[in-house]
């Protein structure tokens, strides 16, 4: 945790736009650079940072334990409950050809909620290992 | 890059190190972006020089930062790292040139991805599509695979805190 102002006032400004960044990334994947695993490590990053100039106090308060680690498991269950969602429309396991009215949408529909679990587990998993340093370290 | 890889070989100060190895990440995403796979730049940049730099010093806040003098004499791991090296060069004279459109991995699947991705999957991000589409399983294999590592770290540091509350 650092006073010092100048760094409290730049990491305000920036953190809403990592945020953002990391959004644009997610829901850009399709168009351009980019996807689930980096929207995710990108999005930690933000929270990252934010311990990094306010502490990892604050940080248990916006971002709390259970919240990670619930996004750890719920990123991978995600991801194959779209798979179990195809058997259940008829299809293959992961056959997102089913999952709209025509196959084209069927597979955006699959990508997107896809890329989504990886997002979640990704930035779940970054944020715990992060915090577990952390807390380690305030510990001794 | 190969200023980075030297002075990260003689330094003894492990902070040093951290921030060169985020430095030849950050050129080694460079490269990428200049070989055309932005995907993997941005991965690379994010990751690379991003997260890990940090729990590498994260990790450093928790030890000492300067590295132990040697035990021994450096020769064997040298003469075991210049091995690995020369045999992967070697490899490297079998692989077709670079940019080759005849290379087997551009006549194999990456046509067929190419042609039908527009019409199957209408996404404009072939990289995007072949991983969550066509390689949905290995990507959900990956997936599963950073759940696992994370659940491994959580295992490790949460049993050595717990175990500390007992005793006292």
């Amino acid at each position: 945790m650092t006073e010092d102002l100048v760094l409290r006032v730049v990491a305000k400004l920036l953190i809403p736009f990592i945020a953002m960044f990391a959004a644009y990334v997610q829901f850009h994947g399709d168009f351009g650079p980019g996807g689930g695993f980096q929207a995710g490590v990108i999005a930690a990053a933000a929270v990252i940072f934010f311990t990094l100039i306010f502490g990892l106090q604050r940080t248990r308060e916006l971002v709390p334990d259970w919240i990670v680690e619930t996004m750890v498991a719920a990123g991978v269950l995600l991801y194959a409950s779209v798979g179990l969602a195809g058997i259940v429309l008829g299809g293959n396991y992961l056959d997102y050809f089913v999952l709209g009215a025509t196959s084209v949408d069927g597979q955006h529909r699959g990508i997107f909620w896809v890329e989504i679990g990886v997002a979640v587990t990704v930035c779940g998993v970054m944020l715990k290992v992060f915090y577990m340093f952390v807390a380690r370290r305030l510990e001794e | 890059m190969a200023i980075a890889v030297v002075a990260l070989a003689r330094s003894r100060n492990l902070l040093a190190v951290v921030v060169l190895a985020g430095i030849y990440s950050f050129l080694m995403g460079a490269v990428l972006v200049a070989l055309d796979a932005v995907d993997v730049a941005m991965t690379e940049a994010s990751v690379g020089a991003g997260i890990s730099t940090v729990l590498l010093l994260c990790a450093l806040a928790l030890c000492r930062s300067d590295e132990a003098k040697p035990s021994q004499h450096p020769f064997a791991p040298l003469c075991v790292a210049v091995t690995t090296g020369a045999v992967l060069v070697y490899g490297t004279l079998g692989l077709p040139a670079f940019s080759d459109p005849q290379a087997p991995i551009h006549t194999h699947v990456a046509p067929r991805y190419l042609e039908e991705v527009p019409r199957e999957i209408d996404i404009p991000n072939v990289v995007t599509a072949v991983l969550a589409s066509y390689r949905g399983y290995d990507t959900l294999g990956e997936t599963t695979v950073v759940f696992t590592a994370g659940v491994g770290v959580v295992a490790l540091l949460r049993r050595r805190s717990l175990r500390r509350g007992d005793r006292k």
